[in-house]
C-alpha cells in the first residue's frame, strides 16, 4: 500500500455523457429521469461513474441520485444484451396463459428473469402491463410491441433474436 | 387516389400492422394503383386487429384481422373497390360492436390521422378551447362542475371541485399535471387517446389551464408506452407550431405550454402524490396529505392532477354543454366512461357507454364470452387493485356507487376477464406479490403487509394451520386497509379478499405448494 490514499476526490469527476445530456436539460433537478433515460439510451445502462457527475451538474447530493436511479425499475446498473425482451406478467397476460409465457420464456432463452444470455445476445425483464390487454399475452421486444405471444411464437422470437 | 387506413395503435402494430403496411406499398407500387395510407388510432375492436379500412362512397370498409400474408390476396379481390374479399366485414360504422356505444371521448379515435390537425379541427376538435378562450376560468369551472365529471382515474372525485380549489388558490404559478401513468393491467384507454386523438388531450388540459389561470402543464407519461410517449411530444409539437399551445394562444391572452415527462417502471407513480415526487426527479415516494395536491402540489404550487380520460372528456363538455353529457349516465356517475375488455375474452377492446351498463352487457354482448370458450368465472374490475367479481354479480351495473356498495370498485373501467381454469388463490397471492414489488415503502402496512400477505396465503394453501393463517390474512388485509398511506397498500386487500369471499373453495384445496416463479 505505497500509493497515496485519497480521502476526499476533489477534482470534478468526468463522464461526458452524462455532463453532455444533463446541459441539454439546462441542469434542471426535476428531469433527472429524463437525463437517465437518455444516458442509459445512448450508454446502454447507467454507469456508476456517471452519478457523481449528474449529482454535481444537478446540484444533488450523490445519494439522492442515487436513490433514484435504485427506486425505478427501469434503470441497470449494468449493461443488458443488445436486445431487451419485456414480458408482461400482469393480470390480463395471466388470464390468457401468461403464466406459462413466463415459463417458457426462461426455458426457450435458458435464463432468468434480469438476467442476459452468456453471449450477449437478450436480456430478459418482467413488465407489468403493456396496455395490450385486449390482445394479451404481450411483450416488448426492444420497443416493438408483440401480441398473442403463445410459447411457440416466444421461441421463433427469441432464436431470431439470438442469432 | 384510394385512401386506406391501417392503425398505428401498439395494439395494432403488435398484431403486425407495420408489416401490413409495407405489403401494401408494395403491392401497390408493383400494380401502378395509387393507394395512400393513413396511420390512424385504433377504432376498439382490438380482436380484429390489424383492422384495415379503405375509404369508399359507402363509408369506410374494414377489412381484419388482416396478417401481411393477406396482402396479395386482397390486392386479388381489388380489395379498394370490392368487399368481396373473406375478411371483409362491411361498413365499419355498422359493426354491432360500434355501433352500439356512445361515443363522446372516443368520437374520433381511429377515424383522424392522429398528428393531422385539419382532421382534428374538421371533426369537431377545438371547439370547446375555442369557446373557453372566451370565457372567464370561473366560468368554465361551473360547466365542469356541472357536467358531473369525475375523476377518470379511478377515485372518481369530482373534477370541477378540484379545478375550483386550484381556481381558487393564489399563487405566482400554477400547474396541470396529466396523470397518463396508466399502470392498471386491463386499462389502456389513456394509451389509445394519446396514440390515436393526442391533440384531444392537449385541448382539455389546455382548457384546464385557462380555467384555473396555470401556464404550464406535464404530461407523465408510462414508459412501458414508447408509442404514446412519441406521439404525444410530436402532437405538442405540431401544437405548438399551430398556436394551439405556446404564448397568446390564437391571439388571445392566454398562454400554455406543454412537456412530456417520461416515468421510468414504477406502478406507484401512479398514485397522485408519488407522481408528483417523480416530476420533480425525485424516488416515487407517497407524499401524506394534506396538503391536498391541488393546494399544494407540483414544485409546492397549486396543482390540477387528472387522468387522461378525464381532461380527454372536457373539449365534449365545454364544446356541447354540460348538460349534454350530464344527460347519460346513472345516479352519481354521470357522462359515459371508456370501458376497456380485456384478458380472457372473445371480442376485446375498447367499449365507451354511458354509466349504468351492467357487466353482464359488457362481457357477453360486447365481448362475446371468452375467448377460449369455456364458462367466465372471475372478472377483475378496475386494475390489480379491483376486486374479483364473481358471475352472480354479473347483473352489477357499472356505477361508481354501486360498486362501492358491493365491496368493487368500477376504477378506471378495465376488465378482465377469466375463465374456469383461474386459481383465485394464486391470483390473491400475486396481489400481494404485486404490492410487495411495486410499494414505495414508505409505510409499514404496505410495504411489509404486502410479503406478509404472500407468506401467509402460501400457508393457507399448503394447509399450513389453516384456519389460523385465514384469521391473520384477514387481519393483515385490515391492516393494511386501514393503516396505508395510500391507494395502494389500502386496496390491495380488495382483490385479496374478493378472492376468498367468492372462491373460498381455491383456498382449501389440499395442500399444494405453488411452483416457485
Amino acid at each position: 500500500m505505497s500509493e497515496k490514499r485519497i480521502l476526499i476526490e476533489l477534482r470534478a469527476p468526468k463522464h461526458d455523457a452524462a455532463s453532455r445530456i444533463a446541459a441539454r436539460y439546462d441542469n434542471k433537478p426535476d428531469a433527472l429521469l429524463e437525463i437517465l433515460h437518455d444516458l442509459q439510451h445512448e450508454v446502454g445502462y447507467v454507469p456508476e461513474a456517471a452519478l457523481p457527475v449528474l449529482a454535481n451538474a444537478l446540484n444533488l447530493s450523490r445519494a439522492e441520485v442515487h436513490g433514484v436511479v435504485t427506486f425505478y425499475h427501469d434503470f441497470r446498473r449494468k449493461p443488458a444484451g443488445r436486445h431487451v425482451v419485456k414480458v408482461c406478467k400482469a393480470e390480463a397476460c395471466q388470464s390468457v396463459a401468461g403464466n406459462e409465457l413466463v415459463a417458457a420464456a426462461e426455458k426457450s432463452l435458458n435464463i432468468k428473469f434480469g438476467e442476459t444470455t452468456p453471449n450477449g445476445a437478450v436480456t430478459l425483464e418482467a413488465v407489468y402491463c403493456l396496455g395490450l390487454c385486449a390482445t394479451a399475452p404481450a411483450i416488448l421486444v426492444d420497443e416493438r410491441p408483440v401480441g398473442r405471444v403463445s410459447p411457440e411464437k416466444f421461441k421463433a422470437i427469441a432464436a431470431e433474436l439470438a442469432s | 387516389m384510394i385512401k386506406v387506413y391501417v392503425p398505428k395503435d401498439s395494439s395494432a402494430r403488435a398484431m403486425g400492422a407495420d408489416e401490413i403496411v409495407d405489403a401494401i406499398n408494395a403491392e401497390a407500387a408493383a400494380q401502378e394503383i395509387d393507394i395512400v395510407i393513413v396511420r390512424n388510432g385504433s377504432r376498439g375492436l382490438a380482436w380484429l386487429e390489424p383492422l384495415v379500412e379503405v375509404e369508399t362512397p359507402k363509408g369506410r370498409i374494414a377489412f381484419g384481422p388482416v396478417s401481411a400474408a393477406d396482402v396479395k390476396s386482397l390486392f386479388g379481390s381489388k380489395f379498394y373497390e370490392s368487399s368481396s374479399h373473406p375478411l371483409s366485414l362491411g361498413v365499419t360504422d355498422e359493426l354491432p360492436f360500434l355501433k352500439n356505444q356512445e361515443r363522446l371521448t372516443f368520437a374520433r379515435c381511429g377515424i383522424t390521422d392522429p398528428l393531422s390537425i385539419a382532421d382534428y379541427t374538421s371533426h369537431g376538435g377545438f371547439a370547446g378551447l375555442t369557446k373557453s378562450l372566451n370565457m372567464k376560468g370561473s366560468d368554465i369551472v361551473a360547466e365542469v362542475t356541472n357536467s358531473g365529471l369525475r375523476g377518470r382515474g379511478g377515485a372518481g372525485f369530482p373534477t370541477g371541485i378540484k379545478w375550483k380549489t386550484v381556481h381558487d388558490a393564489k399563487a405566482s404559478q400554477k400547474y396541470v399535471c396529466c396523470n397518463a401513468d396508466e399502470g392498471d393491467s386491463g386499462s389502456f384507454a389513456d394509451r389509445m387517446v394519446m396514440e390515436g386523438d393526442p391533440f384531444m388531450l392537449i385541448e382539455g388540459m389546455t382548457i384546464a389551464g385557462i380555467a384555473v389561470g396555470a401556464s404550464m402543464g406535464y404530461i407523465y407519461i408510462r414508459s412501458e408506452y414508447p408509442d404514446a410517449i412519441s406521439t404525444m411530444k410530436d402532437a405538442i409539437r405540431i401544437a405548438t407550431t399551430a398556436n394551439w399551445l405556446g404564448n397568446n394562444i390564437q391571439g388571445s391572452a392566454h398562454s400554455f405550454s406543454l412537456e412530456v415527462r417520461r416515468g421510468a417502471g414504477a406502478y406507484i407513480c401512479g398514485e397522485e402524490t408519488s407522481m408528483l415526487e417523480s416530476l420533480e426527479g425525485k424516488r416515487g415516494m407517497v407524499r401524506p396529505k394534506p396538503p391536498i395536491p391541488a393546494l399544494q402540489g407540483l414544485f409546492g404550487m397549486p396543482t390540477i392532477i387528472n387522468n387522461v380520460l378525464s381532461f380527454a372528456a372536457v373539449p365534449y363538455v365545454m364544446a356541447e354543454g354540460s348538460e349534454a353529457y350530464k344527460n347519460c349516465g346513472m345516479g352519481r356517475s354521470r357522462g359515459t366512461l371508456p370501458f376497456q375488455l380485456a384478458g380472457n375474452i372473445k371480442q376485446g377492446g375498447l367499449v365507451e357507454k354511458a354509466f349504468g351498463i351492467t357487466l353482464r352487457e359488457l362481457v357477453e354482448d360486447f365481448g362475446g364470452g371468452t375467448a377460449t370458450g369455456r364458462p367466465v368465472r372471475a372478472i377483475q374490475v378496475g386494475g390489480p387493485l379491483g376486486s374479483y367479481l364473481p358471475v352472480s354479480q354479473l347483473d352489477l351495473p357499472m356505477d361508481y356507487e354501486t360498486f362501492a356498495a358491493n365491496g368493487a370498485m368500477v376504477g378506471h373501467g378495465g376488465v378482465v376477464v377469466f375463465d374456469d381454469s383461474v386459481d383465485m388463490a394464486r391470483q390473491a397471492r400475486f396481489a400481494m406479490e404485486f404490492c410487495s414489488i411495486e410499494s414505495c415503502g414508505k409505510c409499514t402496512p404496505c410495504r411489509i403487509g404486502s410479503t406478509r400477505g404472500v407468506e401467509t396465503i402460501d400457508k393457507i394453501v399448503a394447509d399450513v394451520e389453516r384456519q389460523k393463517n385465514l384469521a391473520l390474512l384477514d387481519d393483515l388485509c385490515q391492516t393494511m386497509t386501514d393503516g396505508s398511506l395510500c391507494a395502494m397498500g389500502g386496496l390491495t386487500p380488495m382483490p385479496v379478499q374478493s378472492a376468498l369471499k367468492h372462491f373460498p373453495e381455491d383456498f382449501n384445496r389440499p395442500a399444494k405448494m405453488f411452483a416457485a416463479e
